[in-house]
């Protein structure tokens, strides 16, 4: 199908781009590989895309005390060899589970948070790793953690005259494991379910634990049950297994989808929380951990 | 509204609504028909077209979008002889095409990354995850990644 008909305007600041929302009935244009599908099958018909693409600086990535900042103009195609670490190493992960060269090549990863699609990577990854993002509206800028910024599928607290300007993630510490798995039809396909892991190892224990479930509930989750299992103790990968059983009993509250009913969802939650850790594991091996 | 775009070397100076999609404008005011809209939604690649030399799908961009850049599609993939891209002959070599609908997405989406990353093709796993990107619903994938081998070779 073709969009239905919208005003167009282009902004060359964020202000621009801030007083445009300000006109209500707006949607914001960056990669547009979710927005203008949407426009294709009509399903949204703002009255209005105010165009960020044109944004000096908006694609700005970088790292200022010791956290990560992403611009509303970075591809998902730009964490591919990213450096910074752990935390590098796991967005390059992440990165490469979404879609395909081509969509990776436009779309953003702010885009995709303030989309909240429930399938998508980053929105987990944003909410296990502590990420804080910037809104930026008429009246000034404010900080939400991510925490508190998923309300539901397709919803955050983003008012709709307010524009995602940055999200800051931490650096995770040297001697970090990550692992991310996930779950789905074909290679191209949206995530049925994934799931993140970041295992931390000092002194032989388990100094910091992160696991995050994608798809398993109605918004992003932290499997704090999972992370549990494992905080505080001795590294043992035959705990994996019971971190996952955890997640899938305790963190997941996955609601039935065509041809995957509760059971099998938490099933598949207990074995990817076990292959992310896993991986995660598999990368502190070359220094011993 | 009024934007210009610079298709395969010639520029296209257009008047078109804001909706207007890239693919279509590339079909119906450029008259390229070369780009194939097949799902509109992102999916089949059919559309695939070089933006600024990446790859994108053209169903998902809009034409007032691209003001300004350099789109190339695949009647600019001949020589200015007209003699056939080292990706057609290597098609056209292994059989990597049937019905043609996916054909010009294909050369397209191969085209960006070769141009982007030539030891592309020393990578399996890479190709393969590369030709995951768009459909073919005839002729299988194996004879367009072979194609794709050969173009590199012989490129």
């Amino acid at each position: 199908m073709k969009p239905a008909a919208f005003d167009y305007v282009v902004a060359h600041s964020a202000g621009e781009a801030v007083a445009a929302l300000a006109g209500g009935d707006t949607q914001v244009l960056a990669g547009g590989q979710s927005l203008i599908l949407e426009l294709n099958y009509r399903a949204a018909r703002p009255a209005r895309l105010v165009d960020i693409n044109r944004v000096p600086g908006f694609d700005h990535l970088g790292v200022t005390d010791a956290a990560l900042r992403v611009g509303p103009l970075v591809r998902h195609s730009a964490f591919a060899d990213l450096d910074h670490g752990p935390l590098g190493t796991l967005l390059g992960r992440v990165a490469h589970h979404i879609a395909h060269p081509p969509v990776r090549a436009r779309g953003t990863m702010l885009g995709s948070l303030a989309y909240a699609h429930p399938a998508a990577e980053w929105p987990a990854v944003v909410t296990t790793l502590d990420g804080r993002l910037v809104l930026t509206g008429g009246a000034g800028a404010r900080t939400v953690a991510a925490a508190d910024f998923f309300t539901g599928p397709f919803g955050t607290v983003r008012r709709p005259d307010e524009l995602l300007t940055e999200v800051r993630l931490a650096l995770l510490p040297v001697g970090t494991g990550v692992g991310f798995a996930e779950h789905r039809r074909t290679h191209a396909s949206f995530a049925q379910l994934a799931a993140l892991a970041a295992l931390t190892v000092r002194g032989g224990r388990v100094d910091e634990v992160r696991v995050g479930l994608v798809n398993a509930a109605d918004r992003p989750v932290r499997a704090r049950a999972a992370e549990r299992v494992l905080l505080d103790r001795p590294l043992d990968p035959a705990a994996f297994a019971e971190a996952g059983q955890a997640a899938a009993a305790e963190d997941a509250d996955p609601r039935p989808q065509p041809y995957a009913g509760t059971a099998y969802q938490r099933h598949a939650v207990a074995v990817l929380v076990r292959r992310a850790l896993d991986a995660a594991h598999r990368d502190l091996a070359p220094t011993g951990g | 509204m009024r934007v210009s775009l610079t298709v395969n070397d010639r520029r296209h100076d257009l008047d078109v609504e804001p909706r207007r999609t890239l693919a279509d404008a590339l079909r119906d005011d450029c008259g390229l028909t070369g780009t194939h809209i097949g799902c509109e939604h992102g999916v089949c690649g059919a559309c695939t077209v070089l933006v600024d030399g990446v790859a994108v799908r053209s169903c998902l961009m809009l034409a007032v979008q691209c003001d300004g850049a350099g789109v190339r599609t695949v009647e600019g993939l001949a020589g200015p002889d007209g003699a056939a891209h080292p990706l057609q002959e290597a098609f056209c070599a292994e059989h990597a095409l049937q019905c043609g609908f996916c054909t010009p997405g294909f050369l397209m989406l191969a085209a960006g990354a070769l141009e982007s990353d030539p030891g592309l093709v020393r990578d399996p796993e890479r190709l393969r995850e590369l030709l995951t990107s768009n459909l073919c619903r005839c002729t299988g994938y194996e004879a367009i990644r072979r194609a794709v081998i050969r173009a590199a070779a012989t490129g």
